[in-house]
């Protein structure tokens, strides 16, 4: 199933591993801070209707 | 009955897009199949690209790095454009949408430069012996990072939002044009040196006649990139029209 | 115009202005690069373009705050701002005198700096013409990007990690043009793009950095 990469395979896997470790750290980043902004603003909305 | 005269015209319902209320509502109901899409494309170029692609004579199989590296180096690039199309349209439209969508764009740009920055000397490695050499698109790439670090430090720096709007749009309208005279100062600093000298990673696997094996998958692959990098920035644009309104609140909080 | 221009240059020359500082550092770097790399001469005589005008580039960070900070802090620059001189003037005046008292006195010294590190007198011809030619954009710059980061508290930092991206160009052109002299090549083009670099600032600079003093000053 895996490819036979031969002597790159250390080089390959490693640039997939990076660059899928760090596309997957802004994500989650960019998702959390989402989150977060709109459950404040949430709650500053409630508490000002109120 | 109705004061307001109908948008009619089509520039006049283009913007009424960029309105933030209405920006979040077309944002909304496209994000699930925009970020849908490029979690397809981009899983189903790479594993193409990685488990069902033979390797190249002369590369081995560091040519696989290329369904990284080259959509990566686009949207680089793509993201410094959005940049700079955001600031002149807010230095001339004071759009807030535009401005804030420049700004969720940065990041997502500047790992994008990493990506390329990172996989270019990775696949550079077993043809150069080094980790890194002074290639002209590479050293470009560098350029941009250093590019992308100052626009998003200046508007950490700015404490008000539209000065540091303000600001940050005129840095990235110049940066641009730098931008550009770095390319080819690169281009020429490093010409001059050697005439004829290699080609860069992706001109050579563009230039030995990219057969269908390679390129379906990289076009795949680019699409996952470019979905993925649209998905981030809608969700980092709709963060910041959040944020915008929560300061105003919290403002509003503080008078009251 | 002539008149801030002339003040600029009195201030800086003044004690405390800083004047002698970006030629020190200059030297300073210099002598500190054969510590650092070894005695070799002839490895000297190659690095010594690239070291000579990163060197002049670094010296010339060093005064950039001055250029707008002095006179923000007093509010001398508001009361500029409410003359009749457009800010663009005022950036114009203030980036000549960083010039005529950083970049200037830096392209003169460097061939006299560039004995040490074993260069050539055709060669320190060159660089001093190269760095005549370069010198100006770095004012330009820098003053731009002080123009940016005015009212960022202690923004130094901030000002280097902006201005020098923005400054690759000319260095690559400069170093190049040199090093391409030193080798007995054509360098006529280098020069001509260094040139060009520099006269490119001067024209859309003044705009870009008037916008950023208004929006600063509001």
């Amino acid at each position: 199933m895996m490819p036979d990469l031969g002597k790159y395979a250390l080089e390959v896997n490693g640039s997939y591993v990076l660059s899928l470790m760090v596309l997957g750290v802004i994500t989650g980043l960019y998702v959390k801070r989402s989150r977060a902004v709109r459950r404040a603003l949430a709650e500053l909305e409630a508490a000002q209707d109120a | 009955m109705n004061s307001t005269p109908i948008a009619s015209t089509l520039s006049d319902r283009f913007w009424r897009l960029a309105n933030p209320k209405i920006f979040m509502g077309w944002s909304s109901k496209l994000l699930p199949w925009i970020a849908a899409a490029a979690l397809a494309s981009l899983c189903s170029g790479l594993i193409w690209g990685y488990f069902f692609t033979p390797d190249d004579m002369r590369q081995g199989s560091t040519v696989k790095i290329i369904y990284l590296h080259v959509p990566a180096a686009l949207m680089a690039i793509n993201g410094y454009l959005l940049m700079f199309v955001g600031a002149l349209v807010w230095l001339i439209r004071r759009q807030h949408v535009s401005v804030l969508a420049a700004k969720a764009a940065a990041p997502v740009g500047m790992v994008m430069t990493l990506i390329a920055l990172a996989t270019g000397a990775i696949w550079g490695q077993p043809m150069w012996g080094t980790y890194w050499v002074w290639d002209p698109r590479l050293t470009s790439f560098l350029i941009l990072f250093l590019f992308y670090v100052g626009y998003i430090a200046l508007w950490a720096a700015i404490e008000d939002e539209d000065t540091a709007a303000d600001l940050t749009s005129v840095l990235a309208i110049v940066g641009a044009v730098f931008a550009m005279l770095s390319r080819y100062a690169v281009l020429f600093w490093n010409q001059g040196l050697h005439q004829g000298t290699t080609v860069t990673m992706a001109d050579g696997a563009k230039q030995e006649n990219i057969s269908d094996v390679f390129f379906q998958p990289l076009l795949l692959s680019m699409a996952g990139f470019g979905l993925l990098f649209l998905t981030l920035l809608l969700i980092g644009t709709r963060t910041e029209v959040r944020a915008r309104r929560l300061k105003v609140l919290q403002a509003r909080e503080r008078i009251e | 115009m002539i008149q801030l221009f002339l003040r600029d240059i009195g201030l800086s020359v003044r004690s405390g202005g800083g004047f002698g500082l970006a030629l020190i550092f200059f030297l300073i770097v210099v002598t500190l690069i054969p510590f650092a790399l070894g005695p070799d001469q002839a490895a000297l005589a190659v690095i010594a373009p690239g070291v000579l005008w990163l060197g002049a580039l670094l010296a010339c960070l060093l005064s950039l705050d001055r250029i707008f900070g002095l006179d923000f802090e007093d509010g001398t620059l508001d009361l500029l701002a409410t003359s009749p001189l457009p800010l663009e003037s005022v950036y114009v005046a203030k980036a000549s005198a960083h010039w005529l008292t950083t970049g200037l006195p830096l392209s003169l010294a460097a061939p006299v700096l560039g004995v040490l590190l074993n260069l050539d007198y055709e060669t320190g011809k060159i660089l001093c013409l190269s760095l005549l030619l370069g010198t100006p954009a770095l004012s330009l710059i820098g003053a731009f990007g002080a123009s940016l980061t005015l009212g960022v508290k202690r923004g130094g930092l901030l000002l280097s990690l902006l201005v020098l991206p923005l400054y690759v160009p000319s260095l690559i052109f400069g170093a190049q043009a040199v090093r391409l002299a030193g080798q007995a090549l054509d360098y006529d083009v280098a020069l001509v793009l260094l040139s060009a670099i520099s006269l490119g600032a001067a024209a859309i600079l003044p705009f870009a950095s008037g916008a950023a003093l208004r929006i600063n000053l509001r």
